[in-house]
């Protein structure tokens, strides 16, 4: 390990380099802000960074540790969030002009598990607006670019976290992840994202978009990152009915970490990989055969009601969200426009003017499918595909280990190529949705570069789950890591880092 | 115009009559009555309420819906809940929901509140009115109650929060009612029952028991017509002004013959000082609440043994105390309703009768003596808790009465002194130096006084108007301060009287 900059280090290496004595977290707040004023402004990842209070917080930490307190196990890593996170005193804004200036009351209990382990927040990170959208295109304020072709999209909802990670600003970033993004962004970006189970951590403090689906999932260059702040945020909390009841996340630590032998790995048959990429297919091909490898044996699986997924999907979130966005009416938090001077008129003339298209469109998708007369045929059937899409999965599970397939069917695409076309986008969800209805724990890991026309693009291979599988999707996702021969590859334009 | 209309109508038991078309209609009524539960906290969040704070100070980032909170159901209201479930005879289902009904309002800060819709926690059940009449009920549901907006002059809306996310229960009766009288008797049976189990303190002032009358009428024989809503009565005589004055008014509609003055689907308000209800809007069909279970609680599960663990700490319930007073212990149906109003009344009726093992003397002296001195305002107490008195005092008392070792009035002083500083009936005795005085000697003294002041009126007696004693009986109680025993003085002076005839 280089200790000449600490930069592009792992959050674990990073804690021990601190607790060594290599680094004080002075310097490695520094120089990841430093990263972040350097990149930032082509990139657009952050929207926000706080880098006064990041120094404060770091010089604070060093004293502690100076006193020979504080070994926390993020200790003295610079995190960052994605804007529909509450820190108490802090603008939560969730890309819309809608909440433009609304300061959190309170810190959400996930944020709190941060800081009490250790971590530096070093500011707030893009997304699409309410966490609506596939390509960072749906934010209020600005749009992240791909750090691989900045014509391209980072991939959304979490856009700016995975850039942030990606190039890194930040060894590790929380995003949320409703139907893919955390995983989609992941893939495109080429770093490692997790959804965990729903329920493995508490929701308590994200602002909700589709409340039975939505998971804080973190981004990180290495599967171990995952790992520990997946350790550092699971656990029952009593403010989320929907937490599990269960003691935080243990990582599975076998003896062979290359050694797959035994292990089911099925791969998604499905008509649908027609509409894959085929240079997509290949990269996710080899990294099945290196599963292959180390023994894990590969069998051909089929979600009977995968091709309803999407559908489902797009009813039940919008449903969802349609009822979680009516608080925003100009009355209590954010922007008031006043409109006509009626109370009503306040609320049309808000919500017109403040929440954008995407926002609007599944608002309004989201009101139909609840109204009345046509509740049971759109949202009632929802329900039901979730159901039988769960016992496709559990059956599936009888069989296998793990279900693998490629995070996304493309690698990212061009800026503004499918703003127009709201079905196109919709459809970049085909393999990150399933697990998401089933609340089903999935991974995104990096599945190398693609060589074409269009350069070199990351690809992501997504690993699913039964519930609380977490562990064995992460030791997957070592073993792969540790059998690559070459280091993860990071942007070209992070000529600071090598 | 409804006095004109109104005035060609008259009722005869439950039915309506027309003057002018001679039709006989009848009402139909049911109720929705909205009760909060006696909780510390609110419904998902910790934050405490207590009525008449100053507004918005009882507020966090759940009740105020803040972006990002999620509810917690309080284990505290779901108990009550079901008390109050239980003791109105419903069946409690072991698996309920909570739903999100979405409207637009400002006093609602979600935008939607959280209710239960399809899946109740609690089905059927009724109360039995004392006229007889079963009034069933349909379901009663948990629900968090919305806060409070305020008009002001200048187009402002002022909101108070604070109210926001109390818990409420809903408990819905079937259409079984058909007058005025019903609706209060049913209302107030409720409202006893919740008291009692300790489910709510239902106070109406303060909103604690919100009435909606759904009603309709329609000629004797023939189909249900139109249902009208009015919402939010909050007294029993507004429950029972707004039937009184919508009855003829729909009645009046119908018979104009003219369907354009037919009553419509609306909700109506009423109004306290006209005494009339007012249309507050029409509704196009059923509003569109765009109800779907909520995402951010998990289903409700009531255990059948805690269930049942909460039905066998149920109190005995007022109805059935009232009648084990009247039937084992004799008393009177005026006494058994007032003592079996509270729960605390009725329990310290009952040690009181234990005690002393005369019901109806104990039952004499609470209704009369000691819930008097609590309603009035010489007394520092609203209930019989706060008062120093114990039902041993009590008991006590009326041991002394009943041997004669102090009469009523002296008594009647004794509890008054109990009542204020919670002394000992004996100690109490001594100290105001009631004790009566029964020795004969005394007793003949102040007699021969009296009827040497007065002997008209010994002569009055003599010609056969015993009832002049009296005016001696005053003067012995006079010359002995209050202490002679007056049963003993009548008999003195009248042996005397007639004793002295022979000369
Ligand atoms: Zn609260």
């Amino acid at each position: 390990m280089s200790l000449a900059a600490p930069l592009g280090l792992s959050a674990r290496a990073l804690r021990e380099a601190i607790l060594a004595g290599s680094f004080s977290v002075l310097e490695v707040t520094e120089a990841h802000l430093a990263q972040i004023a350097k990149h930032n402004s082509e990139l657009q990842a952050f929207q926000r960074v706080d880098a006064e209070s990041a120094l404060a917080r770091a010089r604070e930490l060093d004293a502690a540790l100076a006193r020979g307190e504080g070994n926390g196990p993020l200790f003295g890593v610079p995190v960052a969030l994605k804007a529909n996170m509450c820190v108490q005193g802090m603008e939560t804004n969730c890309g819309s002009r809608i909440l433009e200036g609304y300061i959190a009351p309170y810190t959400a209990s996930f944020v709190q598990k941060l800081l009490d382990a250790g971590a530096v927040l070093l500011g707030v990170t893009e997304m699409d607006e309410f966490a609506m959208g596939s390509s960072g295109e749906n934010s209020a304020f600005g749009c992240p670019r791909n750090p691989w072709d900045t014509q391209l999209t980072a991939g959304g909802s979490s856009s700016g976290a995975a850039v942030a990670v990606a190039t890194r600003m930040v060894p590790i970033a929380l995003g949320s992840d409703t139907g893919g993004s955390v995983r989609q962004p992941a893939a495109f970006c080429g770093i490692y994202g997790l959804k965990p189970t729903y329920g493995r951590i508490s929701r308590y403090g994200l602002v909700a978009f589709g409340s039975s689906l939505d998971q804080v999932s973190p981004f990180a260059h290495t599967a171990g990152d995952l790992e520990l702040v997946l350790e550092v945020l699971s656990g029952l909390d009593e403010r989320d009915s929907t937490s599990l009841p269960l003691p935080a996340f243990e990582p599975e630590r076998p003896a062979e970490a290359q050694r797959l032998v035994g292990l089911k790995v099925g791969v998604l048959k499905h008509e649908l990989n027609a509409d894959v990429a085929p240079e997509v297919l290949v990269q996710c091909q080899a990294q099945l055969e290196r599963l292959e490898a180390m023994g894990a044996e590969l069998m051909e699986i089929e979600l009977p009601h995968l091709s309803y997924a999407i559908p489902t999907y797009y009813v039940v979130a919008t449903a969802e969200a349609s009822s979680n966005l009516g608080r925003y009416d100009g009355s209590l938090f954010g922007k008031r426009i006043e409109g006509d001077g009626s109370l009503t008129g306040m609320f049309e003339a808000t919500r017109n003017g403040a929440f954008g298209d995407e926002v609007k469109r599944r608002i309004l998708l989201g009101t139909y499918v609840l109204s009345a007369g046509y509740a049971e045929a759109w949202y009632g059937k929802a329900q039901r595909v979730r159901t039988l899409l769960r016992r496709d999965y559990a059956a599936a599970f009888e069989a296998v280990d793990v279900l693998a397939s490629p995070t996304a069917p493309t690698t990212a695409f061009r800026l503004g190529a499918k703003k127009e076309d709201a079905l196109a986008m919709y459809l970049s969800d085909l393999f990150t949705v399933p697990a998401s209805l089933a609340g089903l724990p999935a991974l995104s890991l990096p599945a190398g570069l693609t060589s074409n026309d269009t350069g070199c693009l990351p690809v992501g291979l997504q690993l699913v789950g039964p519930a609380l599988s977490e562990g064995r999707l992460l030791r997957l996702a070592r073993a792969l890591e540790s059998s690559q021969t070459s280091a993860l590859p990071i942007p070209p334009l992070c000529t600071e880092i090598r | 115009m409804s006095t004109s209309s109104n005035s060609g109508l008259y009722r005869e038991g439950n039915e309506w009559v027309s003057e002018s078309s001679g039709k006989r209609w009848v009402a139909v009524i049911g109720l929705e009555v909205h009760a909060q539960l006696n909780t510390r906290t609110k419904l998902f969040c910790a934050c405490e309420y207590r009525f008449g704070a100053q507004p918005n100070s009882q507020i966090c980032p759940v009740c105020t819906g803040q972006p990002g909170s999620l509810p917690v159901l309080n284990g505290e209201a779901l108990e009550l809940a079901i008390r109050a479930g239980l003791a109105l005879e419903g069946t409690i289902a072991e698996r309920s929901k909570f739903d999100r009904k979405n409207y637009f309002y400002c006093d609602i800060p979600k935008n939607y509140q959280i209710t239960q819709y399809d899946e109740p926690y609690c089905r059927g059940g009724g109360i039995s009115l004392e006229s007889g009449r079963r009034v069933r009920l349909n379901r009663i549901h948990i629900e968090e109650d919305a806060g409070k907006s305020t008009h002001t002059s200048g187009n402002f809306t002022l909101v108070d929060l604070n109210r926001a996310g109390v818990p409420l229960i809903e408990s819905v009766t079937e259409a079984d009612m058909d007058n005025a009288e019903d609706a209060v008797a049913y209302v107030t049976a409720l409202r006893e029952i919740l008291v009692y189990v300790g489910a709510s303190s239902a106070d109406m002032e303060k909103g604690e028991l919100r009435c909606d009358v759904n009603i309709s009428v329609h000629p004797v024989g023939e189909a249900w017509r139109t249902k009208i809503e009015i919402k939010n009565l909050n007294s029993f005589g507004h429950i029972a002004g707004s039937i009184e004055h919508e009855i003829p008014r729909q009645i009046a509609a119908w018979e104009t013959g003219d369907p354009e003055r037919y009553p419509v689907q609306e909700t109506r308000l009423f109004d306290a000082q006209l005494g009339i209800t007012r249309s507050m809007r029409k509704k196009e069909g059923e509003a569109d609440y765009r109800y779907f279970p909520e995402p951010d609680l998990p289903p409700i599960t009531a255990p059948y043994n805690r269930v049942e663990e909460l039905r066998s700490l149920l109190p005995e319930l007022p109805a059935a105390r009232r009648a084990r007073y009247m039937t084992s212990l004799g008393l009177s149906a005026y006494d058994a309703g007032v003592l079996t109003a509270s729960h605390d009344v009725a329990d310290f009726f009952e040690a009181c009768a234990r005690l002393s093992k005369e019901p109806k003397e104990a039952a004499n002296w609470i209704s009369n003596e000691v819930l008097r001195a609590i309603s009035g305002d010489e007394f520092d107490a609203q209930n019989i808790d706060e008062l120093p008195i114990k039902p041993f005092d009590l008991s006590e008392l009326i041991g002394l009465l009943r041997e004669g070792v102090v009469h009523s009035n002296g008594a009647r002083q004794i509890l008054r002194e109990m009542m204020k500083s919670g002394k000992a009936a004996g100690a109490l005795l001594l100290e105001l130096g009631l004790q009566q005085v029964q020795d004969e000697g005394s007793l003949k003294a102040w007699c021969a006084q009296a009827l040497q002041q007065k002997p008209e009126v010994a002569q009055q007696v003599r010609e056969g108007k015993e009832k002049a004693v009296g005016a001696l009986m005053g003067l012995v109680m006079q010359s002995s301060k209050g202490k002679a025993n007056p049963q003993r003085v009548r008999e003195l002076l009248l042996q005397m009287i007639a004793e002295s005839d022979v000369s």
